[in-house]
C-alpha cells in the first residue's frame, strides 16, 4: 500500500517534469515578454535599451538555462510578476484560490448529493418509469453547455423571479457576510453541478445495479432484514465506491468549467483571473495559472486511487 | 428483454445479416438511438441546405430592423445590428458542426496510431508514448486549450487543430487497451510467424477487431468538441465576428439588457447547442448497445 503510493508518487515526478515544460514552452511561444511589456509603459524605448533589460532578466541566454532559471524560481515559490499590474503571481492566485475552491467545492458537493441520491432511486425503479424519466434528464443534464445553464439560471431566477443576485460574490457597498456570500454562490454553484449531477448519476445507477445483483444483498434478505436496511447498509455503501472515480474525473472539468461560470457571474475565482491574463497576454499569469491547475489535477488523481484503496479493500495495489 | 427473443426468432428463421447488419439492427431498436439520428441528421442538413432555408444571409444588415422579436419576416428575430438570428444559427450550425467533426478526426487519427504504436510494440515505446498521455491529460482540457489559443491566436482554424492535436489522449489510451489484450492472440502470432510486416499486423488483423469501443468514444467525443467549441467561442476564443458560431451568438448574453430583455437572441443558439450534443449522446450510447451485446445484458453497468 504504502510502496504503491510512493511508486505511484516517483511516477510523478517525470509527468510534472513534463508539464512544466509544456507550460514553459506555451509561455515561451506567447508574443511579447517581460520586456517589451514594461518598456510600453516607461520611457521612449531603443534597441540597446532593449537588449540590456534583456540581459539584467536572462532573457538572452539560452532556452534550457532560462528554463532552469524559471525552475529554480518556482521551487523558491516565485512564480514570477504579472505584467499588467507588477503584483506577484503567486500571491493573486493566493488571494484568488479560495473562492475558486469554494465554487468548485459546493458544486461537486451538490452535484454529488443529488446525482448519488437519483441515480440509486433509478437503479432501485429498474426499467420503470422513474428509471427511464431519471435516465432521460441525465442525458440533457450532460448536453447543455455549462455557460448555458449559467444563463438560463439568471435569466430564470436572477432577472425573472429576482431571487437571487445574478453576479459578484457580496452585495456591493454592504460589509461582508457569509449568508450574503452563500446567496451569490448558489446560481453558479448550481450552473456547474447540474452537468456533473448527471455524471455522478450515472455512476451511482450503474454502481447500485451491479451491488443489487450481489449475493450478499441476497443473503441480508434471506436473513429477513427490512428491506430499508439492506438498501442503505448493505447496498449504498458499495454502490457509492465508484463515484470516487467520478470526483478524480470531474475535477480537470471543474477548472474548465469555472473558467466560463466565473466570466459569467464575474466571481473573482482564479478561473476570471486566467481569462483576463489570456485577453492581456500577460504570460506569467497564464503560466501560473496552468501550472497551478495541472498540479492540483495531478494530486486529485493520486487522492483518488488512494481513496479507491481504503474504500474498496477488494482493489490492492502490489 | 425483446433483444433475447428478437435474437431467437433471427436465429430460428436462419437468417443471418452478419456482424454489422446485427449491430444496425439492434441500433434501430434503440429508440433514443433511431430520435438521436434523426435529430441530427435534421440540424445537419438544415445547416447544410443553409441557403435554401433561410431566407437571408448570415451577416446581411438590416438597420432598420434591429432587435426584432421573432415574427413572420424574421423567424426567430434579429440581433443588435438587424441580422437575421434563424440564418445565423444555420450558418452558425456549420461552424460548429465543422469544427466538431474535424476536430474529433484529427484527434482520432492521432489517437488511434499512438494507440496502436503503444499497444503492439510494448516496451520503451509504450512506456515513453504512456507518460507523454499522462502528460497532455494532467491538464484540465479547456485549460490547455485556452492557453494555446491564446499563443497561436483565435480563429475557427486554430481552434479546430488545437482541439483536435490536443484531444487525442483518452482515444490512444483506450486503443492502447484493446491492442494490448489482443496482440498475443493466436492469429496475431500466426499472422507474425508468416513474416506479416507490423503495419499489416495493426491495421488489418487487430484494428478490425477493437474498432468497435473506440468508435463509440469517437461519436461521444464530438458531443464534447461541440461543447469545448461553444465555451471558447463564448469566452471570445474561437470563431471571431462577423462569422457565427452557437457558442460566440450566445456572447451577446453577457449584455444583462439583452440577457433579461431579447431571449430570441441566445436561447435559440443554446438550445441548438444543446439538441446537437443530445443527439450525438443518443446515437454514441445506442452504438455501444449495438456494438456491445453484453453491455446490455450486464445491466448497464461498467
Amino acid at each position: 500500500m504504502l510502496s504503491y503510493l510512493l511508486r505511484k508518487l516517483l511516477l510523478s515526478i517525470p509527468v510534472l517534469f513534463g508539464v512544466t515544460v509544456i507550460v514553459f514552452a506555451i509561455a515561451h511561444a506567447m508574443p511579447g515578454d517581460a520586456v517589451l511589456a514594461m518598456i510600453t509603459a516607461e520611457a521612449p524605448s531603443s534597441d540597446e535599451l532593449i537588449a540590456m533589460r534583456r540581459g539584467e532578466l536572462g532573457l538572452d541566454q539560452p532556452l534550457y538555462i532560462q528554463y532552469l532559471n524559471w525552475i529554480g524560481q518556482i521551487l523558491h515559490g516565485n512564480l514570477g510578476r504579472s505584467f499588467v499590474n507588477g503584483r506577484g503571481v503567486g500571491e493573486i492566485i493566493g488571494e484568488r484560490l479560495p473562492m475558486t475552491l469554494e465554487l468548485m467545492g459546493v458544486a461537486l458537493l451538490v452535484a454529488f448529493v443529488i446525482g448519488a441520491t437519483l441515480g440509486v432511486v433509478s437503479a432501485l425503479r429498474q426499467y420503470k418509469f422513474t428509471d427511464y424519466s431519471l435516465t432521460l434528464a441525465g442525458f440533457v443534464g450532460v448536453s447543455i453547455p455549462d455557460f448555458f445553464m449559467g444563463l438560463l439560471l439568471v435569466y430564470v431566477f436572477a432577472l425573472e423571479l429576482r431571487w437571487l443576485p445574478s453576479s459578484g460574490i457580496s452585495t456591493a457597498g454592504d460589509s461582508f457576510s457569509l449568508l450574503d456570500n452563500l446567496r451569490h454562490l448558489i446560481l453558479p454553484a448550481a450552473a456547474l453541478a447540474l452537468f456533473r449531477a448527471a455524471i455522478f448519476m450515472r455512476y451511482a445507477r450503474a454502481g447500485m445495479l451491479e451491488v443489487l445483483n450481489q449475493s450478499y444483498m441476497r443473503t441480508a434478505k434471506a436473513k429477513g432484514l427490512r428491506p430499508s436496511t439492506i438498501t442503505l447498509r448493505h447496498g449504498l455503501r458499495n454502490a457509492l465506491i465508484p463515484l470516487v472515480t467520478v470526483f478524480g474525473l470531474a475535477l480537470p472539468t471543474l477548472f474548465g468549467g469555472s473558467v466560463v461560470i466565473e466570466t459569467i457571474f464575474q466571481w473573482p475565482g482564479i478561473g476570471l483571473m486566467f481569462i483576463d491574463s489570456v485577453v492581456n497576454r500577460d504570460s506569467p499569469v497564464i503560466m501560473g495559472y496552468v501550472l497551478i491547475t495541472a498540479i492540483i489535477v495531478m494530486l486529485a488523481n493520486l487522492a483518488t486511487d488512494l481513496a479507491y484503496s481504503v474504500l474498496d479493500p477488494r482493489v490492492s495495489y502490489d | 428483454m425483446t433483444d433475447a427473443t428478437a435474437a431467437d426468432v433471427t436465429i430460428a428463421s436462419g437468417v443471418s445479416r452478419g456482424l454489422w447488419g446485427e449491430a444496425a439492427r439492434r441500433f434501430l431498436q434503440h429508440r433514443l438511438a433511431t430520435l438521436g439520428l434523426v435529430m441530427l441528421a435534421i440540424i445537419v442538413l438544415a445547416c447544410v441546405l443553409a441557403p435554401l432555408i433561410a431566407h437571408y444571409g448570415p451577416n446581411d444588415i438590416d438597420l432598420r430592423g434591429r432587435n426584432q422579436p421573432p415574427g413572420g419576416v424574421h423567424w426567430l428575430g434579429t440581433d443588435g445590428t438587424g441580422r437575421d438570428i434563424f440564418a445565423r444559427i444555420l450558418y452558425g450550425g456549420r461552424i460548429s458542426l465543422t469544427v466538431g467533426f474535424v476536430a474529433v478526426a484529427i484527434s482520432a487519427a492521432i489517437g488511434i496510431f499512438v494507440g496502436c504504436v503503444a499497444g503492439y510494440f510494448g516496451g520503451k515505446v509504450d512506456l515513453l508514448l504512456m507518460g507523454l498521455i499522462d502528460m497532455v491529460l494532467t491538464f484540465p482540457r479547456l485549460v490547455i486549450i485556452i492557453a494555446f489559443v491564446a499563443v497561436v491566436g483565435p480563429s475557427i482554424f486554430n481552434t479546430m487543430v488545437v482541439i483536435g492535436l490536443l484531444s487525442w489522449p483518452s482515444i490512444a489510451r483506450l486503443t492502447r487497451g484493446e491492442i494490448l489484450a489482443l496482440r498475443n492472440q493466436e492469429f496475431v502470432l500466426a499472422a507474425r510467424s508468416l513474416g506479416t510486416s507490423p503495419s499489416v499486423i495493426i491495421f488489418e488483423h487487430i484494428l478490425p477487431n477493437v474498432l468497435s469501443p473506440i468508435l463509440v468514444a469517437i461519436t461521444l467525443d464530438v458531443a464534447t468538441v461541440i461543447l469545448l467549441e461553444a465555451s471558447l467561442s463564448f469566452l471570445g476564443l474561437g470563431a471571431q465576428a462577423p462569422a457565427a458560431s452557437w457558442g460566440n451568438m450566445l456572447r451577446n448574453a453577457r449584455t444583462l439588457s439583452i440577457l433579461e430583455s431579447q431571449p430570441w437572441m441566445w436561447i435559440p443558439p443554446g438550445a441548438m447547442i444543446a439538441m446537437a450534443v443530445l443527439s450525438i449522446n443518443f446515437v454514441g450510447d445506442g452504438l455501444r448497445d449495438a456494438l456491445d451485446p453484453q453491455h446490455i445484458m450486464g445491466g448497464g453497468a461498467k
